[in-house]
């Protein structure tokens, strides 16, 4: 493609506010190991989509070739209906957030968010204001004329931020942007860029493997796993009602219950656990005879007395751990699983169970999965 | 076992002691002589100042050290660019080019470069024979072939500094420059080259220092008519025994020498220069 034709593009990359892309079919290998598996899924315009993964799962290796900097092996990529899988990286005109932020180390907080509006040959007034507006936006007023090596690793954060967003892309792509910092900056750096998004009103694809932060941050979240995407919905869906044991353990600590008899009842299902019925308000379609009950350990209760209207299996007390505003109870049933129950440290002060307790839970609480791995 | 400090100076002691007998004490006696040959006092050094065949030859050492360090500079980019971020063919080839010459005699590659660039050397010969030039070109005994021969030699030690710049720079700034938009061009220019700054001033006192003190290439390729400083010293010394004349100019190219030395270390640090 010739230069000039280029230019062209870029700028009218630069109108549509806010993407939406479609992945079909993508797939990519390298050498013989598949990092990604027929991945097909769309990205909407405006929403922040976290990509959630361990490492190895392939979420990195999908924003790449979202970013253009990978081919993928197959399948094709569109935005906005077009088909952008052969356009390279520099071409499609995205913001991009990396690991360890790549600023240019040679130049100042102002000429690095300069940068990509000097590629785009915009006029010198142009540049002074939009820096200066995004300057101010990120909160880096004072800083201008600093070099990246002498910013705290939040202040270099928020300009790898305003660099990727001066130039209004259409997609933002962060790749686990908040790893190098400590808990707290963590925090306040997820508020600036839900800010940020809400702000800007441009799509957001974000990778992270911190399940706290993806539930926090998103309008959606995908759960990748050995290449391949397991699950995509609400944080809420995906926390409450995961299709696999794999989304349910990775999002969160959960109870499994290995269940016998299982039947469905009308939306709902029973099983039995250790001579004791339990009931589900509510299932998927597709159960077998055995399946696994999951309950978090917020959800569940203990007490002294079995409760009335509740799930309710008894348990031994192993031990408990004290995280503040939460206790954390260790226990065992007869036949040896383990469970672990949070509960509100304020609550506990006048129960101190020694040995057998009663564990219970909603039945609109807990959910099945199917038996085995 | 870990060595004690002083231990640790104890395995330093025979190179200090070689050192000192080699070169320190010897130095010292090339000062005493710059100030008492012939007779005592700095009648030499006002000579190395007013004597206008020395400062002839110290303006065209300046001259071959600038235009051998630019020369020098240019080339070893290129081969550093491929070397750090070529492919693995590009990258066996351009290790196989840095590292034979490194291990030929200075002198074999000064007579190797007379037999090709002389006037019956094989480029004047092979022109001629395809008639593309009449008489042959003055590429040797002259100031080119000193520039050719000393750039060729020194290029290597050009290479090291550079690529040791061009690997610390972080792959992912420049993908973020390509995700921004910038061509292949300006993320050369704009964000490769100036991270590579620290390199090239490394590369450029290391070729300047190296070529101030050339003896032997220029000597050879210079055919006498290109004289530079280190084969006055040796005229001055072996040929017209004016040993206070010769003693004062050595003198003046190590004090330089040693300012340049203090310059680079302000600039880049001595374990860059090493890769």
């Amino acid at each position: 493609m010739p230069q000039h034709n280029r230019k062209v593009e870029i700028g009218q990359m630069d109108e549509a506010r806010a993407a939406e892309i479609t992945a079909e079919g993508i797939g990519k290998t390298f050498g013989a190991f598949r990092a990604l598996k027929d991945l097909s899924l769309d990205i909407r315009r405006g929403e922040f989509l976290t990509l959630l993964g361990p490492s190895g799962s392939g979420k990195t290796t999908f924003l790449m070739i979202l970013a253009g900097f990978v081919d993928p092996s197959e399948g094709r990529l569109m935005m906005n209906g077009k088909d952008i899988t052969n356009i390279p990286a520099e071409d499609r005109s995205y913001g991009m957030v990396f690991q360890g932020y790549a600023l240019f180390p040679h130049l100042t907080v102002e000429q690095n968010i300069a940068f990509p509006l000097k590629v785009r040959r915009r006029t010198p007034s142009d540049i002074k204001r939009r820096v200066g507006a995004m300057i101010e936006r990120v909160g880096l007023g004072g800083h201008e004329k600093k070099l990246p090596a002498k910013l705290s690793g939040g202040q270099q954060q928020r300009v790898a931020l305003a660099r990727a967003l001066v130039f209004g892309p259409s997609v933002l792509l962060l790749d686990e942007p908040f790893s190098a910092l400590d808990k707290n900056l963590r925090a306040m750096m997820q508020e600036e860029v839900k800010r940020l998004h809400q702000e800007t009103g441009t799509t957001f694809v974000f990778v992270t493997h911190d399940q706290s932060e993806a539930l926090a941050l998103s309008s959606r979240v995908a759960i990748f796993n050995h290449g391949e995407l397991l699950q995509i919905g609400k944080p809420q869906d995906v926390y409450e009602r995961p299709a696999s044991r794999f989304v349910a353990e990775f999002l969160g600590e959960i109870n499994l219950l290995p269940l016998e008899h299982v039947s469905r009842n009308g939306s709902g299902a029973t099983g039995r656990f250790e001579d004791r019925a339990i009931i589900f308000d509510q299932t998927a379609e597709k159960i077998g005879h055995e399946a696994v009950a999951a309950i978090r350990p917020e959800h569940m209760h203990l007490t002294e007395t079995p409760p009335a209207g509740c799930n309710a299996i008894t348990c031994c007390v192993e031990g408990t751990t004290y995280l503040g505003a939460l206790t954390k109870y260790h226990l065992k049933t007869k036949t040896g699983t383990q469970i672990a129950v949070s509960m509100p440290t304020a609550a506990m002060s006048s129960f101190h169970p020694q040995k057998d307790v009663w564990v219970s839970w909603p039945t609109r609480e807990g959910f099945l999965l199917p038996a085995g791995k | 076992m870990i060595a004690k400090p002083s231990g640790k100076f104890l395995l330093l002691a025979p190179l200090l002691l070689f050192l000192g007998l080699a070169y320190a004490v010897p130095f010292l006696g090339v000062v005493r002589w710059s100030f008492t040959l012939p007779e005592p006092g700095i009648g030499q050094y006002k000579a190395v100042f007013s004597d206008p065949l020395v400062r002839s030859v110290f303006l065209r050492t300046l001259r071959i050290c600038l235009i051998v360090t630019v020369a020098s500079l240019l080339a070893a980019y290129a081969i550093a660019y491929v070397w750090v971020r070529g492919t693995r063919t590009q990258r066996m080839l351009a290790e196989f080019c840095i590292l034979v010459p490194f291990w030929i005699s200075v002198l074999t590659r000064a007579f190797g470069w007379l037999a090709l660039l002389s006037n019956r050397g094989l480029i004047n010969t092979w022109l001629q024979a395809a008639g593309i030039i009449g008489s042959p070109l003055a590429l040797a005994r002259n100031e080119l072939g000193v520039i050719i021969g000393m750039t060729h030699f020194l290029i290597p030690f050009a290479v090291f500094p550079i690529a040791s710049a061009m690997r610390s720079i972080d792959e992912r700034v420049l993908l973020a420059a390509r995700g921004m938009g910038a061509s292949r061009s300006r993320i050369f220019w704009t964000v490769f080259v100036p991270l590579t700054y620290g390199g090239l001033i490394g590369a450029a006192l290391i070729v300047f220092v190296f070529a101030l003190g050339f003896f032997v290439t220029p000597a050879i390729l210079g055919g006498g008519r290109s004289v530079m400083v280190a084969e006055l010293v040796y005229l001055r010394i072996f040929q017209s025994p004016d040993w206070g004349l010769g003693a004062a100019i050595s003198v003046i190219l190590v004090l330089f020498i040693a300012a340049l030395l203090a310059l680079m270390r302000r600039f880049i640090k001595p374990a860059h220069l090493i890769g």
